[in-house]
Parts: C-alpha cells; structure tokens; sequence
C-alpha cells in the first residue's frame, strides 16, 4: 500500500469479511453477539449472561482452531510482548471489557454495525485509550 | 444441538479471519495504534471488512428471526453511564500495552501457546476481580 508498506490491506479485508460473516452467522443462527469477552466470561462461568455455557464454550474453542488452521496451511507471523506485559495487560483487559460490557467484537463489530450508540462511545473510547497508550509509551521509548 | 455447531462454526470462522488479517499478531495491532508513529491501517480493512456483512445481518434480523434460537440479540440496556466509559477506557490502556485484546488472545493459543496461555489466564483473572469487585453490588441492588 503506498506509503505504508507494513500495511496487509488485502489480507485484513478478507480476514475481516470471515470475522464479519462469523459474527453473522451468531446472530442470524443463534440470535447471539459474538462478544468474545462475554462469551469467554460465560464460558468461565462468570457471567450472569443467558447465553448457554456450551455454546460459549463451542464458539471460544473455534478461536484457536481456526488460527490453527491457518497456521497449518500458510504460517502466521505473531510478535508477542515479554511475560510480564502480557501478565499485566491480560488482568487490565479481563477487567475493563467486564466494566465495559465488550470489548473489539462486541462493541466495535456487532454494537458498531447496528449504531448502537453505546457501542460507538465504547470503541471511540477504547480506540482513544489504545492510541495514547502506545504513543506514550513510544515518547517514553518503553519497548514491549 | 444445531446452535452449538452453528456456535464452533462462527468461532472456527472467527479465529480464520483473526489470522488471515494479521490481527493475532500484537506488533501489528500496536503499529495500528501508533497513529503519529509508523503508523499501519491494516485493521482499520479488517473493521471495515467486519462491519459489512453484520450490517446486512441486522437489516436481515429485521425481517425475520434467528434460524435456530427464540434468543433476542439485543442488549438491555442503552445508557452510556460511567461503567462503560471507565471500562471501555481501562480496556483500551490494556489493548495498548500488549496489542492483543481477548478474541486474538485466544485464538492465538494455536500459534503462540505459551505467550497466550499467559495472557489468557491473566483475562480470566481480570474478570474474575471484576467480579468479585463487583457481584456484592450487584447482587445488593437486585
């Protein structure tokens, strides 16, 4: 893509369009949101969700396979962050998707899509705290 | 039956987009972020390619019901009030830090398992603290 040459803009529109037919699939077989953090939380059983647990369950259990399968058949590149980032930002996501009701599924694909004012706010929102976290920490020069 | 293999489908789906668009790859997620940095608008395509079929999805529901559930998809409640905005605002520093928020942090279980599993484990204790924080509110007000 000129004049971002990391940018994969073929790839993360085809890799969109699955998650947005996923996410339809969820709702138009199951009536359900494709929340990860809710289904997740009601897979755990830590939701007060109505959502049946094994359905969770059978939607999160898919997350893996289906990156699996992708690394099976084309390899995928995935540059993660030292132990204790991960420790800290997993416990930091975990909460604030609970407080926030979503997280980038929810809110910023299946709420954003029906212009669910709510979800608008929450991805404005996350979206915002995202930006000037990394910046900060890209002027303070902390690598992850 | 019928709605937990629709439920594996949508996920098995699900995790296929997260790693075709890259998204199960943090640095790339960062870099998305990192608009006065390097920036990269790959997922800027992957929300836009989301955003697609769930918009016709919707306008489908309005015409008709799930195939396989009497489930009502919508939310109950509508009020932005400051749980959300605290938590979407918490989520988002969390987002930041690592570049992975749960959908790619699990499915990336199949790619990079122990760097996952840490992730992972540390969400479901973030959620389990919400929880604790929380329930004895909840449950007060109830």
């Amino acid at each position: 893509m000129p004049g971002f040459p990391q940018a994969a803009p073929v790839e993360g529109l085809v890799g969109g369009l699955l998650i947005g037919l996923a996410a339809a699939i969820m709702l138009l077989g199951n009536g359900r949101i494709a929340g990860v953090s809710g289904l997740f939380a009601r897979t755990l059983g830590i939701s007060s969700s109505d959502t049946p647990r094994q359905l969770a369950l059978a939607f999160i259990a898919g997350l893996p396979i289906g990156a699996g399968l992708v690394e099976l058949v084309a390899g995928t590149n995935a540059q993660f962050p030292a132990p204790l980032i991960l420790l800290i930002a997993g416990v930091i996501v975990g909460f604030g998707t609970r407080l926030g009701s979503g997280c980038t599924s929810g809110h910023g694909i299946c709420g954003l899509s029906r212009l669910s004012p709510r979800s608008i706010f929450a991805t404005l929102t996350f979206m915002t705290a995202g930006v000037i976290t990394v910046t900060t920490m890209r002027l303070l020069e902390l690598s992850v | 039956m019928k709605q937990n293999i629709l439920a594996l489908l949508s996920g098995v789906l699900f995790g296929t987009g997260l790693a075709i668009s890259g998204m199960i790859d943090p640095a790339r997620v960062r870099a998305f972020l990192d608009v006065t940095g390097n920036w990269d608008p790959t997922l800027a395509f992957v929300m836009g390619g989301a955003l697609l079929p769930m918009a016709i999805a919707w306008q489908v529901l309005k015409r008709g019901k799930p195939l396989a559930s009497n489930s009502c998809p919508l939310p109950s409640t509508s009020q932005i009030d400051w749980r959300l905005i605290s938590g979407a605002a918490i989520f988002g520093i969390g987002w930041g830090l690592a570049g992975i928020c749960p959908g790619p942090g699990i499915a990336a279980l199949a790619v990079k398992p122990m760097s996952a599993l840490l992730f992972v484990l540390a969400m479901a204790a973030g959620m389990g603290l919400h929880n604790i924080i929380f329930s004895a509110r909840r449950l007060s007000r109830a």
